[in-house]
């Protein structure tokens, strides 16, 4: 076989990059190693299945005999275990050894396991893969109480899902708040109360000291929790070791320029386990992003191709709770304009940072359509609007009342769509003769179109029937209402 | 809306509008109006949905929009383009929520696996960072669609005129599907059909890979047929011919054209990217247009054949529903002034075809004829029974067939009877903001004006209530260009600039601005408008243009 693409590590970058490869070129080589013994799937959507809403099988990439239809090596259950630049080959755990002309690196991360004794326990799970996703979904059976290590992003949501098949559920963090790599001590309380609310007990500002399988989680402080099965979600670190035992010049992922090459002209690197300047850790956007630009380059379809980075977006997925946060709280410059605000009972908080109008971070907690806007003001660079209270605050910002009663609309409403005939038209035409609906109607055409305006043209007319001659020279203008 | 008949035909393997009569949607609890604004362009449907909690997706607070918010629904605006991820991340919920009808699934349709597939990478929170609107409440609207007895999904052109406008259309029949509505009595998806004879005009060959009836130009079968009725050999029927954009494209160049016979069309105004339609026009050896108003195209013309209006002649139009309705003529034309078919009849005279007929009925009747077996069967719809005040919905294959108000209770028109599952994804606008053109134009109609506006222009009571085109802009947008609230202001694409009014409205994206397209001349809307056509139904994409706003 002439040497082609070899892809190591078949997970959300590593499939996506077969996929945009085979598009561009349906011929060139390409072989695929993943250490995991199941074709790929949606890693993200892994909260959704440990929360119920999906099964393992609905998160799987690529539809069965894909990989044969579109002429993928695709080698599941062998992991690469060491590369031999020099020859330009990789060899696998089954033996062979897999001539490349371009190796590409997507070898993602890996859950990060801090040293406590007893967490090599079989009832303490990691929550990286679907097989931590089977075995958390296993220890958690009816009845049980887990305890969830880390409070993080993946932490809460994995709380949160436990807690949403009725698990008793207990997250412990180290630190005084929860996700404080995003969010500030306030939003972090008011995350914390809201997962509450949601039946997950919170235990901040605990360290965990060990895992002691019969008993629970035994703290900094001499004290136990109490839990049948721990999941530790304690962070990821970028999978990076065959790199650099090949030479590959690693610091906290292997390093990218704009082409996605490492230091070897002829070996790449992209996703989770990469680390380019502009792109975020440890989320898919940026991997996804990166496919397409390595794709263009492999192929030759866009040699001008080249990734700049990736706007940071993270949102929360846990029902009930709506989260997200933008940009890097530590960025905010020091003239940056802030915008805060924090319901703790009304489970509502945002944080707003901009700097010449422009949105530069933020987090939202319980304002849905506010943190929509927020992430596109932020994702795409646009101008945000003057009006600083409906950024913040969206729809739960009370706009002025939906007037019904006729006599505060103003004179220009326009009542009938359909004959644009506005109030002003409807007074005036009343104060002509015309006094009850009917003759409305034949002197303004007002509801003989579709009629929807009816009700309104009555309460107008009894408006108008009741007011006395003075309140009738009292139609407000245009915008008194 | 030939991008709502293509998505139509692949899903359902026939296109009606509404495959169910419009009354139905009267006791409707919730409806789901994607891309549809029926308060200032259809007004009499509003009458229809009174009851309904109606959801709204536009990238404007349309007045629709606002009537979906007072009846406690909902307003969903989109970044215009992103439409087919709203629907998609819509269908990811749909089924964690646990709302897919997997009975109906299994029992009516085929592909939703292929579909999952693609709306899986959609989980909600990622295709709101795309189209903009909340992830929350796209779970919000799938649970009201879920709960309630009845409920629909129309779509309109706000889904259809893009560059992907059929996979639009396939991705909100995907979510109707995935939910169960199509072909359940109190339940649907529809797409509300524009004209009063759109409907009509597209399934008897207006387009030009068609034959009446709904027949392919391209299937022999169908050619046979409608030669047989015709009495001519089936070998001198032309093959599939241009789109109407293509064909404009190719006005008086050496492969196009060089002479053209327009029937009440103002392409000059209604057809995108406008100065390039004018330079092909002007390219043109021969230019006649039959009208009734000198509009733009007819003054461009080298011969203008007067032509009978709506009320001067006799006929049918067919609606939204699929139904069948007589057209009577109120008054005669005045002196000299023919109808279209007498116009037709007496060009195929003088250039040696005889016996086309001109009275209305006999051309219903060879109608009749040859849509006869077609999907689009009026076999069986006659003058008499119009006239005696019937109902009538196509397919109606004979004269004792009571007609179909409602199709596909029991099976689709694919042959295996059931609905098709197309795997659908997003793909950017043809034309994506940049810093010259940082802004996205969308296009639309106002209530007062119809079309080009070449009729109701010259309506003095209408003219008067929406004298000229007017440039809706976010107040900060507008500012940022120097611009104010009545100021005449420049809208720039890569293709051209239209001159508009200024009006100021707050509740607009600050990213977007509207332009109605029912003005001509400097003011004509698609001057700025992409000529990018949907691959499939060829259909332009006039609902997304980058563009500038400037000083006049
Ligand atoms: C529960 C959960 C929820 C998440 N939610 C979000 C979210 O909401 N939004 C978001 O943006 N991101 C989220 N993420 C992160 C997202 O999943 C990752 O960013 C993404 O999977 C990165 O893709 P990747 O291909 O680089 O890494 P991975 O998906 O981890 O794939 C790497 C693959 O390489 C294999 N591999 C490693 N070494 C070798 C070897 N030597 N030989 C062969 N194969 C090897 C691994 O087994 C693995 O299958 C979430 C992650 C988890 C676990």
């Amino acid at each position: 076989m002439s040497s082609g693409i070899v892809v190591v590590g078949h997970g959300m970058a590593g499939a996506r990059l077969a996929e945009d490869v085979r598009r561009r070129d349906p011929r060139v080589p390409l072989t695929v190693l993943g250490a995991e013994p199941r074709p790929a799937y949606n890693r993200v959507l892994l909260s959704t299945v440990l929360a119920g809403g999906l099964t393992p099988e609905a998160v799987r990439l690529h539809a069965p005999g894909w990989a044969a239809a579109h002429d993928v090596d695709v080698r599941t259950g062998v992991a690469a275990t060491a590369i031999d630049r020099a020859a330009r080959v990789v060899r696998g755990t089954d033996g062979s050894a897999v001539p490349y002309r371009k190796l590409v690196l997507a070898t993602g991360s890996y859950a990060f396991r801090p040293s406590l004794p007893g967490l090599d326990a079989p009832n303490v799970a990691a929550f990286r893969d679907l097989d931590d996703c089977e075995r958390i979904l296993a220890l958690a059976r009816p009845g049980a109480r887990v305890a969830v290590l880390g409070g993080g992003l993946l932490g809460c949501e994995a709380a949160r899902g436990l807690a949403g098949r009725g698990v008793d559920t207990v997250l412990v963090h180290p630190k005084p708040h929860l996700m404080e790599r995003q969010l500030d001590a306030d939003g972090g309380g008011v995350l914390a109360a809201a997962l509450a609310r949601l039946g997950v007990e919170v235990l901040l500002g605990t360290a965990g000291v060990a895992w002691e399988q019969e008993k629970g989680l035994r703290c900094a402080d001499g004290s136990l929790v109490p839990a049948d099965a721990l999941v530790v979600a304690t962070g990821v670190r970028p999978e990076t070791a065959l790199a650099a035992a090949a030479g590959i010049a690693v610091d906290r992922g292997v390093l990218v320029d704009d082409r996605l090459a490492t230091n070897d002209p002829h070996v790449h690197a992209l996703g989770d386990c990469a680390r380019h300047p502009g792109a975020p850790a440890g989320l898919v956007q940026p991997a996804w992003e990166q496919a397409e630009v390595l794709a263009d380059l492999l192929t030759g379809a866009d040699p001008g191709a080249r990734y700049h980075g990736t706007r940071p977006v993270t949102r929360l997925k846990a029902r009930g709770v709506d989260l997200a946060t933008v940009g890097e709280p530590a960025a905010f410059g020091a003239d940056a304009e802030v915008l805060r605000f924090a319901d703790p009972a009304g489970g509502r908080y945002a944080t707003l940072a901009l700097e010449r109008d422009r949105v530069v971070g933020g987090a939202m907690i319980g304002l849905p359509d506010a943190a929509a806007s927020m992430i596109q003001f932020f994702d795409t660079g646009t101008p945000a609007p003057a009006d600083r209270l409906g950024l913040l605050f969206g729809r739960a910002l009370p706009g002025a009342p939906e007037t019904a009663d006729p006599g505060r609309l103003p004179a220009t409403a326009v009542v009938c769509r359909c004959n644009t005939v506005t109030k002003g038209a409807l007074v005036a035409a009343w104060r002509g003769g015309a006094t009850d609906v009917a003759a409305l109607g034949r002197a303004t055409r007002a509801g003989t179109g579709c009629g929807s305006c009816g009700d309104t043209v009555q309460g107008i007319c009894a408006w108008l029937a009741d007011a006395d001659p003075p309140a009738l020279a009292a139609v407000p203008e245009e915008g008194a209402a | 809306m030939s991008s709502a008949a293509a998505a139509g035909n692949r899903a359902f393997g026939l296109d009606r509008g509404m495959p169910f009569p419009v009354t139905d949607l009267d006791d409707a609890e919730v409806v789901v109006l994607a891309g549809a604004n029926p308060a200032e362009t259809m007004p009499p449907l509003m009458g229809h949905l009174r009851d309904a909690r109606l959801v709204v997706v536009d990238p404007r607070r349309s007045a629709t929009a606002e009537r979906a918010v007072a009846s406690g629904g909902l307003h969903l605006q989109p970044v215009p383009g992103t439409d087919l991820v709203l629907a998609l991340g819509m269908l990811h919920a749909a089924l964690v929520d646990g709302h897919v009808d997997k009975a109906y699934l299994a029992a009516r349709t085929t592909g939703f696996d292929d579909v999952w597939r693609v709306a899986a990478q959609w989980w909600p929170e990622r295709a709101e960072q795309v189209c903009g609107v909340a992830a929350a409440d796209m779970r919000t609207v799938v649970g009201w669609l879920a709960g309630a007895a009845r409920r629909y999904v129309l779509t309109a052109r706000g889904a259809e005129q893009h560059a992907h406008g059929v996979d639009t259309v396939s991705a909100w029949i995907n979510l109707a599907l995935a939910l169960g509505l199509p072909g359940r009595p109190g339940s649907g998806f529809g797409t509300i059909t524009g004209q009063g004879n759109g409907q009509g005009g597209r399934e008897h060959g207006q387009k030009s890979d068609q034959l009446p009836g709904y027949r392919s130009i391209a299937d022999p079968a169908a050619r046979a047929h409608v030669a047989g009725v015709w009495g001519v050999d089936p070998a001198t029927l032309p093959g599939a011919g241009r789109s109407a954009t293509e064909l404009l494209a190719a006005l008086g160049r050496p492969d196009g054209p060089r002479a053209m016979l327009v029937f009440g069309s103002n392409v000059l105004v209604s057809a995108p990217d406008a100065n390039a339609v004018a330079e092909r026009l002007a390219a043109l050896d021969l230019l006649v247009v039959a009208d009734v108003l000198p509009g733009e195209t007819a003054m461009a013309a080298d011969v203008v054949l007067p032509v009978a209006q709506w009320a001067e002649e006799e006929g049918t139009m067919t609606n939204l529903e699929g139904r069948v309705l007589r057209r009577r003529r109120a008054l005669r034309p005045p002196e000299g002034v023919r109808t279209d078919l007498e116009v037709v009849a007496g060009l195929a005279e003088r250039l040696g075809a005889p016996g086309f007929p001109a009275a209305p009925e006999e051309v219903f009747d060879e109608l009749r004829a040859a849509s006869a077996g077609g999907l689009a069967d009026y076999a069986g719809i006659t003058y008499a029974r119009l006239d005696a005040g019937e109902a009538l919905h196509w397919p109606c294959p004979d004269e004792d067939h009571p007609g179909t108000p409602r199709l596909f209770t029991e099976r689709f028109a694919h042959p295996d009877g059931r609905a098709r599952m197309s795997p659908v994804d997003h793909v950017a606008s043809a034309e994506l903001p940049d810093a010259a053109h940082p802004l996205r134009a969308t296009t639309g109609r106002v209530l007062v004006h119809y079309q080009s506006g070449a009729q109701t222009r010259r309506v003095a009571e209408l003219a008067g209530i929406v004298p000229e085109a007017f440039v809706e802009v976010h107040p900060d947008t507008a500012a940022r260009a120097g611009l104010a609230d009545g100021d005449w202001a420049r809208v720039v694409s890569r293709r051209g600039a239209v001159r508009a009014r200024v009006r100021c409205v707050a509740s607009l994206r600050p990213d977007t601005v509207f332009l109605p397209f029912h003005f001509g001349g400097d003011q004509a809307a698609n001057r700025v408008t992409n000529p990018a056509l949907d691959p499939t139904s060829r259909m332009p994409e006039f609902k997304v243009a980058a563009v500038r706003l400037e000083r006049v």
